[in-house]
């Protein structure tokens, strides 16, 4: 019997296909996260440190008071500004690669932004840390210019740093798509019409780059959420983020409930942030 | 002249970027030369000695060791679980296509600390013992994507008469697959394989949740450099780290360049 006669019909076929991933992370993925949220309604007895089934809600209580909240608001807050930070750096060297450079030129410049994107995280970290600290080159750099140093190691400033930095490829790539995308007779159409170059960069560019900068805001936002390493590494005293919270919930203090009630809060925030981005056409650019 | 003049400054632009994206980098590779115990720059004294320390360390042995066991058995399934994921989402033409294609993406547009969390909630509801097994789940639940992303990147842009053709010339559904689709998509299958490897040998955050008492090698930098202790080998061990993953990934840039920018982006 040849292959050809067991051609199953298309959807069979289909469904085959989807089975073995879809069961991987409907079993492992979809299946912890519900018993995450779960978890968040349970509860730590204080004497026997076991977890307890029965429903409260006290830990969602908890992360809406106390410390939590300004934990919570510093790290949203810093999300904003890395994400707003990336965006400047990061515009207008999309732009010329997308517009100004020739194929060969922004072949070389993708190339030359996609190896920091991949390249390790961890190494990443520790060079800010090197750069940073107060024998640093940062440090020397503004002495030999006859500046005060800055010592920014370990503080906020480092950690803002540190995450513009790591997340930078993240946001250029995106916007780099959608620049590319706009075709250029809209751009001389938008000339010979009398535009003023900065008129069709604010009202023909910018708009069709938009979704390229959410798509790009999505990473630079959902990576700063659930951090812990950098606030950890290259921050200071008050450098407590959301991630840190978790982390010391679940693994010094050993209170999975609490931990995944804090947990539910970069969920929440990034299911709305991706509802919005949706809207704005944000997936097609990807 | 205005012209010229905003020109130069766009490329100066450029140029301060590609400072910026390299420079820290740079900065590593020159530390782990430095003989000094405490880092401060500039370098003044140049030794290799810390490679060989690094390279004797029995910890960052099985460190290492642990690392690529983890990365080669999530780089695998993540190829077999992702190219079909690639395929069955590309061939689907039911309702519910958007929902499956967000599901395999979810991993990476959630906090990695989500998939660490529910993870852990997970084996410590079951009962099961962190292990090289859990490692390997956490990083093909987020390897998978890397794949997915490559290869249905290439099938969206393969035309289907090319599959159609096939079949019309009395094709076997095995022989369009061997001959035609494979040799179609094989770059972009390797292209992510090599990018999962790269991801998950460098992966710390789902990895903190899921590997316990273990140490991967990102586990073992993350310490030391909590602790504040071996700082001139975590240079060197940091070198290596980034010399280990260049490779894989340079060779996935070139194979598929512009979709290498849409697997984890």
């Amino acid at each position: 019997m040849s292959l050809r006669s067991f051609a199953l019909p298309r959807r069979f076929a289909t469904a085959a296909l989807l089975t073995p991933p879809l069961a991987w992370f409907l079993i492992l993925y979809v299946s912890s996260l519900a018993l995450m949220l779960i978890t968040s309604l349970w509860s730590v007895n204080g004497f026997t440190g076991l977890i307890q089934h029965q429903l409260t809600t006290s830990n969602i209580q908890q992360v809406t008071s106390g410390a939590y909240p300004s934990i919570i608001w510093r790290t949203v807050l810093l999300a904003v500004l890395v994400t707003i930070t990336d965006v400047v750096i990061a515009f207008p060297f999309a732009y010329v690669m997308a517009r100004v450079a020739t194929p060969r030129v922004a072949k070389i410049l993708l190339a030359a932004v996609l190896l920091p994107l991949w390249a390790s995280y961890l190494a990443k970290v520790f060079a800010w840390i090197s750069i940073l600290e107060r024998g640093g080159a940062l440090n020397w750099t503004f002495q030999h210019l006859g500046l005060p140093a800055p010592n920014l190691g370990f503080t906020n400033g480092a950690m803002w740093l540190t995450f513009t930095y790591i997340w930078l490829p993240y946001m250029i790539v995106p916007v780099y798509g959608a620049l590319e995308k706009i075709p250029a007779s809209l751009l001389d159409a938008s000339g010979d019409l009398g535009a003023s170059s900065w008129w069709t960069l604010r009202h023909v560019v910018l708009p069709l780059a938009l979704p390229g900068l959410v798509a790009g805001s999505i990473f630079t936002f959902s990576l700063t959420l659930g951090d812990f390493v950098t606030p950890l590494l290259v921050g200071g005293a008050n450098s407590t983020l959301l991630g840190n919270a978790i982390y010391d919930t679940l693994l010094t203090g050993g209170n999975l409930p609490l931990a995944a009630a804090l947990a539910l809060v970069p969920i929440v925030i990034m299911v709305g942030y991706l509802g919005f981005a949706k809207r704005l056409g944000a997936f097609e650019a990807l | 002249m205005r012209q010229r003049l905003l020109r130069s400054g766009q490329w100066l632009w450029v140029s301060a970027v590609l400072v910026f994206l390299f420079g820290p980098i740079a900065t590593i590779v020159l530390f782990s030369f430095d003989r000094s115990n405490i880092e401060s720059w500039p370098i003044r004294h140049w030794t290799t000695s810390w490679y060989s320390v690094a390279w004797h360390d029995a910890t960052v042995r099985q460190a290492f060791v642990l690392s690529l066991k983890a990365a080669v058995a999530a780089t695998l399934l993540a190829l077999v679980l992702g190219s079909l994921a690639a395929f069955g989402v590309h061939r689907a033409r039911f309702f519910g296509r958007d929902t499956i294609s967000l599901l395999f993406v979810l991993p990476i547009a959630l906090p990695g600390i989500i998939t660490g969390v529910a993870l852990n909630s997970t084996f410590q509801w079951a009962g099961i013992n962190l292990s090289l097994w859990t490692i390997i789940i956490g990083h093909t639940t987020f390897c998978i994507v890397v794949v997915y992303n490559n290869v249905i990147a290439r099938l969206r842009r393969t035309s289907s008469t090319l599959f159609e053709a096939s079949a019309d010339l009395g094709a076997s559904t095995g022989q369009t697959l061997r001959f035609v689709t494979f040799p179609l998509i094989a770059t972009a299958l390797v292209s992510g394989a090599l990018l999962a490897f790269a991801l998950s040998f460098d992966e710390v955050i789902v990895t903190t949740f899921t590997a316990g008492a273990q140490n991967t090698l990102p586990i073992w930098i993350f310490g030391a450099i909590r602790l504040g202790q071996q700082l001139p080998e975590v240079n060197v061990v940091v070198t290596m780290v980034v010399v280990i993953m260049l490779i894989p990934i340079a060779v996935a840039v070139r194979l598929t360049g512009r979709d290498t920018m849409s697997s984890r982006v």
